[in-house]
């Protein structure tokens, strides 16, 4: 008979253990992040116009050959993207090429951002419908992708690039050669 | 009187927040497409699919400019012939299952499936036990 009350037990025990697991992952940070599962996967064909009177647009081709590059997701727009501009200049001082596509921008508006706070680009295509971005699987300003000599996206940075992740973008740029 | 009251009403009106970029929506961000029975399949696809941005939202239910970046890619790929299914799938392709809302079955989401089954299943052994229990009680007594 005491072991059949015992049982009686179970569901509120069960409750509260989900109660106290709902509780615990109440206090727990929430990863927001959504990461590209295009890792490995071949650049889409794309060709984007100039951003801005000053550089060419971007088009997959320009990916194909030669040393693997970054492909940097930003907008003049986004408020991080002015955070990170420094570690791209720092990035191009190490002698890589940053290709950028400017997410729903205007040529003025690219302009005057580059005017302020520096051009690391070597070419800036203009996305006005984020078009690019999704076909590559990237859910946000700024983001940055390693992409190998083949165009072969290698690697997804998101978010805004800070001082301790340029060794890494450096290191998987040497792996991606 | 009521100059005053019309001033403070006009005071207590939000003012538009900076919106996060000046750029007009993709056309086929809030235009729906003119043949009715292709708005309807790319309306319940967009119900179905996650906004990136806003995550509890679908891209249907969001204004959020990227949600509707993506209404515009759903609704211009239904109008390219593309299936609704095809759609999910090059979605799914770039950002995992977690973009679509129509469950799945898959390694980790089986459970969902077969606990209700196992449930019931249970529910009935116990209940017939029961009532054969039950049954065979009153065939004693009589």
């Amino acid at each position: 008979m005491s072991q059949n009350r015992l049982w009686l037990w179970l569901p509120l025990a069960l409750f509260a253990f989900f109660a106290g697991l709902a509780g615990y992952m109440l206090t727990q940070e929430k990863d927001q992040f959504v990461e590209s599962t295009m890792i490995g996967e071949p650049l889409p064909e794309f060709a984007l116009e100039p951003a801005f009177g000053g550089l060419p647009g971007a088009a997959r081709s320009d990916f194909v050959g030669g040393k693997p590059r970054l492909l940097n997701i930003w907008a003049s727009w986004c408020l991080p993207c002015i955070a990170e501009a420094p570690q791209l200049e720092a990035l191009k001082a190490q002698g890589v090429e940053i290709i950028g596509i400017a997410i729903r921008d205007r040529p003025e508006d690219v302009a005057n951002f580059l005017g302020q706070y520096g051009n690391p680009y070597t070419r800036i295509g203009s996305d006005r419908i984020s078009e690019v971005q999704l076909a590559i699987g990237s859910s946000g300003v700024p983001e940055t992708f390693v992409i190998d000599a083949k165009g072969v996206i290698r690697y997804q940075h998101i978010g805004d690039i800070r001082e301790d992740d340029v060794p890494v973008l450096l290191a998987e740029l040497e792996k991606a050669q | 009187m009521i100059r005053v009251m019309l001033v403070l009403l006009a005071a207590l009106m939000a003012l538009p927040v900076a919106a996060q970029d000046s750029m007009p929506p993709a056309p086929y961000a809030y235009n729906q497409l003119e043949d009715p029975a292709m708005e309807a399949e790319a309306a319940a696809l967009m119900a179905t699919l996650r906004c990136l941005k806003c995550q509890s939202q679908s891209i249907a239910d969001s204004d959020a400019p990227m949600a509707g970046d993506m209404r515009h890619q759903v609704r211009s790929r239904i109008l390219a012939g593309e299936s609704p299914a095809e759609i999910r799938a090059w979605l799914i392709a770039r950002y995992g299952d977690y973009v679509s809302y129509e469950p799945t079955v898959s390694a980790s989401t089986w459970p969902l499936f077969a606990v209700p089954v196992l449930v019931i299943l249970i529910g009935a052994g116990v209940l017939l036990r029961r009532l054969g229990k039950r049954r065979s009680d009153a065939g004693d007594a009589a």
